[in-house]
């Protein structure tokens, strides 16, 4: 036998069972072809991802797309129809006590028990974490300060303002300082000045844990995420760093230039005459200047385009005051990945 | 074992604590304790009885004060974790659902135990006035305790099945006046005219009554107990049930 006895032959974990005794590249979240059905519906369709510690990872996706039933079924809360959970060596369905203990978890409305004043809620918390005596008083001070609850400790759930019921139950997942962070729409609610600050916590922590968080702020993605993925009607569609993500943009790797005094006749024949251009498309912006985009002709002039553009512009002796190569957007991503084909005709 | 008994006492003491946060404990003791007064000495003629027993005066009445105090107590156990989605945080934490079940139960059950501990001075009276039978009494509260549960264990279950509290009350209060009617008198009556003796036997079988009455008279039988245990641990189970279809296994 050529392979540990402890793992099965016929067990996927086989093929990557070197992998496990790495602490560093272990997943610590690992999904494999996730399956969830209600009745006759599948909200979540093969879906298969892994996390790793240190890594970010945003989780995409329209309204109802599997999200929220996803980051569900990782935290044990519904079973899968089929597929594994694995959360660092435990699989949830087989060891849900032990996988439970590694995670924290935000679920998306935030709830906390309104009966209960924000200390006795995040005291209550500590002790179903297995905390005792003085390492409940230290935790749950901890993290009222990380996330500004000092002012709120005493006060009754129900009292509070949604933000601060927001970052109490923030704080809930946080206080038993958890291997894996499975966060549902965490930012959700927030002003901007909370907003920063969550994702600020969320950085730091994503450099030693595992963190998945689903979001529809697509800004917070490119901010605090290694990776992102855009799952749509139960299956993902996308997966990779923001910029790669970025970089499937139609836009992206075009170049814009904005020049003034200079017809739009002769823009489009210049830039349309360089050997590393494609199509140039034109556009007035009202106040006596033109805008120029510039398509790469293909992949491999895509580096050289900006520089030939401005070689061109300072030849023919334009006054230009903006050149720059665009990088895609996020938000073309994910409209071009996820509308229904029918949404986009109509656009 | 330690970790589960430490988990069902962290849930207690927070179900527990959650009653005496807000005004419904309070509320609720007076009631109880103004309509126990109230049944005892206007309706049940605990004085004209002339008698130093609890049973008649007190305890008959305790199956149908609970039809609607228990369903009361207990019907936002788990409908109120439901809708406000604290059932995601709840089962999503190293717990098992049946050490939250449990939790949740003692916690009821210790608080209706503690309403039912107040009634004390009526014991008192009953003392002052005459010499009653003390291991009488002692049935009839140990009776009504388990009774209480019963109804209880049924309000758990109900209570996970809607995430509306008045509905999980309405369900409950039909199903415990199940268990009263099938075994109460006129109720039997009536079916002893034209249904077998088997039939009979096998509907009063599921009622609380003639188990609650042998309690009532004094007498402590294993039968009896088993009845109640096994109408609580029956519910019990049908919750972790009910649990388990929610979350779409």
């Amino acid at each position: 036998m050529d392979c540990p006895p402890a793992i099965p032959p016929h067990d996927p974990r086989r093929t990557r069972d070197d992998r496990r005794f790495d602490t560093k590249t272990l997943p610590m979240i690992d999904v494999e072809n996730l399956i969830k059905e209600f009745g006759p519906k599948r909200a979540v369709n093969g879906v298969s991802f892994t996390v790793r510690r240190g890594e970010i990872l945003g989780f995409l996706g329209p309204n109802g797309a599997g999200k929220s039933t996803t980051m569900r079924m990782i935290t044990g809360f519904f079973p899968p129809t089929s597929g594994r959970v694995r959360i660092g060596d435990h699989d949830i369905s087989e060891d849900p006590i032990a996988a439970k203990k590694l995670i924290g978890y935000l679920p998306e409305s935030a709830p906390c028990y309104s009966d209960m004043t924000v200390s006795g809620f995040l005291r209550f918390t500590a002790e179903m974490r297995g905390m005792r005596g003085a390492q409940i008083d230290e935790a749950v001070a901890k993290v009222a300060g990380l996330c500004f609850l000092e002012g709120v400790l005493h006060q009754s759930v129900d009292t509070l303002s949604k933000g601060y019921r927001h970052r109490t139950c923030f704080a809930q997942s946080i206080l038993h300082d958890p291997e894996v962070l499975v966060l549902d729409e965490p930012t959700d609610g927030l002003d901007p000045n909370q907003k920063h600050e969550v994702r600020q916590i969320i950085k730091r922590m994503g450099q030693t844990k595992a963190i998945i968080f689903s979001t529809h702020i697509l800004e917070e993605v490119e901010a605090c995420c290694s990776r992102a993925i855009i799952i749509d009607r139960g299956t993902v569609v996308a997966n990779g760093t923001p910029a790669e993500l970025k970089a499937r943009a139609d836009a992206a790797g075009s170049v814009h230039l904005r020049v003034r005094g200079v017809s739009g006749d002769t823009l489009k024949g210049r830039l349309g005459s360089l050997p590393v251009a494609g199509r140039v498309q034109i556009q007035d912006n009202g106040d006596g200047s033109l805008s120029a985009r510039v398509f790469p002709r293909d992949k491999s002039t895509r580096a050289d385009l900006a520089l030939s553009i401005a070689q061109a512009a300072t030849q023919a002796g334009w006054s230009f005051d903006e050149l720059h190569t665009d990088e895609g957007r996020l938000d073309d991503v994910f409209r071009a990945i996820t509308l229904p084909d029918s949404v986009k005709a109509r656009d | 074992m330690n970790e589960s008994l430490r988990n069902i006492w962290t849930i207690l003491k927070r179900e527990l604590s959650g009653y005496f946060a807000s005004p419904v404990a309070y509320v609720f003791i007076v009631i109880f304790l103004l309509l126990n007064g109230f049944f005892t000495f206007m309706l049940g003629g605990f004085f004209e009885l002339g008698e130093a027993s609890l049973s008649r005066p007190f305890f008959n009445w305790h199956p149908w004060l609970y039809l609607f105090l228990v369903p009361a107590a207990g019907m936002r156990l788990w409908a109120e974790e439901r809708r406000v989605g604290t059932l995601e945080l709840l089962l999503t934490m190293p717990i098992t659902a049946a050490q939250a079940i449990i939790g949740k139960f003692l916690a009821c059950w210790a608080f209706l135990a503690l309403a039912l501990a107040l009634t004390f001075p009526v014991v008192g009276t009953v003392y002052y006035l005459g010499h009653p039978d003390g291991g009488a009494i002692f049935a009839g509260y140990l009776g009504s305790l388990l009774l209480a549960g019963a109804y209880l264990a049924v309000t758990v279950a109900t209570s996970a099945m809607t995430r509306n509290q008045v509905i999980s009350f309405i369900l409950s209060v039909v199903i415990c006046f199940f268990l009263i009617l099938a075994g109460w008198e006129p109720v039997t009556s009536l079916l002893v005219r034209w249904a077998p003796a088997g039939l009979v036997d096998l509907v009063t079988g599921f009622s609380v009554m003639p188990h609650f009455a042998s309690f009532q008279r004094g007498v402590v039988d294993f039968r009896d107990l088993l009845f109640f245990a096994s109408v609580i641990v029956f519910s019990l189970f049908g919750t972790s049930v009910i649990l388990r279809g929610l979350r779409g296994a």
